[in-house]
């Protein structure tokens, strides 16, 4: 029905550049005809989210029930992670609301509360929440592996090889070696953890899902030891179990970058422009490939308008990748610094250490580099490019 | 023909990627004395959320579905902006509809009036949008006055916000909020005759007879002094400690408490238990005043950027008003003490009818019902 949104709008500017008063066309207007097509819902074409939506309206009537609050969260928290897409986590946490408070909260609900936490990258609150949880509730698996996931990001490596290794027995032993990965690939076990993961992934069939996770993981610690031919291997496989998932084609179009093979980025990435990080990937790789110019022009304003609109709400989500965005982009490398030095007391992932590095060796930062060099030193963290970085002189 | 078509070609490339992004709302508010301009764009996707726009349910929203639902859509959003001016509420009513696109998507774009009863120096907002559909959701405001703005930022955690009142300059600012504080005191009646039963008696001696007039104009200057100035130190404390929200108390306790101050004032004068403590009686029940005043303060809003100028000058406006009221009454009341219109009418009658007013007020106010305004009715 209509008239498409990009058909309307065009037709719009036609009349704004006929009239050559450009300044008018950035206000609000009058759509010209009720049949124009203003907005796209998300669950259009999309019956997995159309369920969601139905969910949702039984959940408004009976807001405290929590069989059907749970799965609301649920789905939303998955929608948010595949799609890149925000506002499902503020659905998830309406969902939850009669639970968010206080540690009189049924188990599944609270581990979503925590799950939900650590997405808003309230890492402290996360944590806070799975240690009373586990606390409760020792067997709770999910609650463990989350867990690990979390001190990962917050670099608590030792921390999170203890939960890793609390699970043996409790969850299929794919999940066991793939949570031991993560912690001992970055701090000096990557070989020892990568060859029990690939062992393990040659054997167990399973679970696509679970399989999509951990063949992610062996694509990154491949490629962080430098072995570029398996990392691809694990890289294509992943994709062929789940082409939509939205983290790893932030991975391999991240690693296709470093390969500097900006072309095949453009095929993985140009229907996922809505979500910002991939945004930011597709415009690294055009900005590499002349042919690309128009649209790289296009998209790097595009994430400027993006970083602005998050910073007016007052979000620091996204630091590392507006760093990177500033740095790589911009050609704003203090702005990046201090993006990134803001990020690293937060967040401590292997992008997270690189993004610091490469601000503070833009910038001539010695003290910033320091505080990279010791934590790569501390942890033994073998990773083929921020090494060579930090060995590359200036 | 072929320059606008390559026009046309280049826009249509131009056209932005929508993002994926958190829900925020954009409000505008330009303020000119009591009225107000204003604009709220609200995301479309957001609306559905809450509304149910896309009323065939194909997924798509068009214009018509949004141009039928604009009544709905005002009831929805408006009740959910609470806009004060002097402890007052201001009415909003929509003006215009139409359509923006943010780095998102297409945004309702709703303009609206807005009438204030009373011009205060601050506006108070209260802003609930999405409230328990979405915890996440944003009204990022840009407040405009004086050719000045200001961005603010509400979210569940901080609905309420005070904006304007910080332009204009140091002076003007602390002008205002002195001349709010006068304003106060001669418009807070209970503050008033609270004062009033207490510097009744200070033209009258009391002793084993029963009333006289004071001797000296000196006498009766010392007492009033003596019970003005516990009663501004006292009441100044505790505005203080309220308006900076470091000890906080619920405001019908207060209220309720300060008339029954009056009560018990002005029947202290006519059964006498405390007759040379009475500076005593006005520094412990100017604390309750103090908290009253701060709620006064708090309707009017204490701009963030000079919170000590305008709390001084809101202050320091309460004495000077109250000074004045007891330099008018002082001579008066002085020179008619010893006439049987001051002995019955004014000291025994006056205080009469206060401790009845009071004792309405205390009703009303501790229990929340309007004998007032129920006789009114009548």
């Amino acid at each position: 029905m209509g008239i498409t949104v990009t058909g309307w709008r065009s037709a719009a500017l036609a009349v704004c550049v006929a009239a050559m008063a450009a300044a008018a066309c950035a206000k609000p207007f009058v759509p010209p005809s009720d049949a124009v097509v203003l907005e796209r819902l998300p669950e259009k074409g999309d019956p997995a989210l159309a369920q969601l939506k139905r969910m949702r309206a039984a959940l408004r009537s009976n807001p405290r029930e929590l069989d059907l609050a749970v799965p609301v969260a649920r789905r939303a928290l998955e929608a948010a992670r595949t799609l890149g897409d925000p506002r499902f986590l503020g659905e998830a946490q309406a969902a939850l609301a009669p639970w968010w408070t206080g540690n009189d909260v049924p188990a599944s609900a609270w581990l979503l509360r925590a799950t939900l936490k650590q997405t808003q990258h309230d890492f402290a609150g996360s944590l806070a929440d799975l240690d009373a949880l586990l606390a409760a509730h020792p067997t709770l698996a999910q609650a463990r592996l989350t867990r690990a996931t979390v001190l990962n990001v917050v670099g608590r490596y030792a921390d999170a090889r203890r939960d890793c290794a609390a699970l043996a027995g409790r969850v299929a032993a794919i999940v066991v070696i793939g949570c031991q990965a993560v912690p001992a690939s970055l701090s000096g076990d990557a070989a020892a953890a990568y060859a029990a993961l690939t062992q393990t992934l040659a054997y167990a069939g399973g679970d696509s899902g679970v399989r999509e996770w951990a063949l992610t993981l062996a694509a990154e610690i491949a490629a962080r030891r430098g072995d570029f031919a398996a990392a691809e291997r694990h890289f294509r496989a992943a994709l062929a179990l789940d082409p939509r998932d939205a983290y790893l084609k932030g991975a391999y179009a991240d690693f296709l970058l470093d390969r500097n093979r900006p072309a095949e980025v453009l095929p993985l990435l140009r229907d996922d422009t809505r979500n910002d990080i991939l945004l930011l990937r597709l415009a690294l790789a055009e900005q590499r490939l002349p042919e690309q110019r128009r649209a790289f022009a296009e998209h790097r304003e595009d994430l400027a308008a993006r970083f602005d609109a998050a910073r007016r709400r007052g979000d620091s989500m996204h630091r590392r990748e507006e760093a990177r965005f500033r740095l790589a982009l911009e050609n704003d490398p203090k702005g990046a610094l201090a993006l990134a030095r803001a990020n690293w007391a937060v967040q401590r992932e292997p992008a997270d250490l690189r993004i610091l590095l490469e601000a503070a060796r833009a910038c001539g930062d010695a003290d910033a580099q320091k505080v990279a060099g010791d934590w790569i030193a501390a942890h033994r963290l073998e990773d083929a490019v921020i090494v060579a970085q930090q060995e590359r002189p200036r | 023909m072929i320059r606008l078509l390559a026009l046309l070609a280049s826009a249509f490339l131009l056209a932005p990627a929508y993002a994926h992004k958190a829900s925020d709302a954009y409000l505008t508010i330009e303020r000119d004395g009591r009225t107000l301009h204003g604009q709220w764009d609200i995301a479309l996707r957001d609306l559905d959320n809450a509304l149910g726009l896309d009323v065939d349910g194909d997924g798509d929203i068009v214009w018509g579905e949004v141009r039928a639902r604009e009544a709905d859509i005002a009831a929805y959003a408006l009740p959910r902006l609470q806009v004060s001016s002097g402890g007052e509420r201001c009415t909003l009513a929509p003006t215009r509809w139409l359509v923006d696109r943010h780095t998102d998507g297409a945004y309702a774009v709703m303009q609206f009036d807005g009438a204030c009863a009373q011009a205060g120096p601050t506006l108070a907002l209260d802003y609930r949008l999405f409230e328990g559909l979405d915890p996440q959701h944003r009204g990022l405001l840009n407040f405009v006055e004086n050719g000045q703005s200001r961005s603010v930022v509400f979210s569940a955690d901080a609905p309420h916000r005070i904006v304007g009142g910080d332009s204009g300059g140091a002076f003007a600012q602390f002008a205002t909020y002195l001349n709010e504080g006068v304003w106060h005191i001669w418009t807070g009646f209970d503050h008033i005759l609270f004062l009033l039963s207490l510097l009744l008696p200070a033209v009258l001696v009391r002793d084993t007879r029963g009333w006289r007039s004071a001797q000296s104009f000196r006498s009766a200057f010392v007492d009033v002094a003596k019970v003005v100035t516990a009663f501004t130190l006292a009441h100044s404390i505790t505005l203080t400690l309220a308006a900076l929200s470091i000890v906080v108390l619920p405001s019908r306790l207060v209220e309720a408490g300060i008339a029954l101050s009056v009560v018990l004032a002005a029947l202290n004068n006519l059964f006498p238990v405390v007759a040379d403590g009475r500076w005593l009686a006005a520094f412990g029940f100017g604390l309750l005043h103090g908290f009253g005043f701060a709620g006064a303060l708090h309707d009017l809003g204490l701009p963030a950027g000079s919170l000590a100028l305008s709390l001084a000058g809101f202050n320091l406006g309460v004495e000077a008003g109250q000074l004045a009221i007891v330099m008018l009454f002082l001579p008066l009341a002085f020179v008619l003490r010893s006439t049987w219109a001051y002995r019955r009418m004014v000291f025994a009658g006056g205080s009469t009818a206060i401790a009845m007013v009071a004792a309405v007020w205390f009703v009303e106010r501790a229990f929340d019902v309007g004998v007032f305004s129920a006789l009114a009715a009548r």
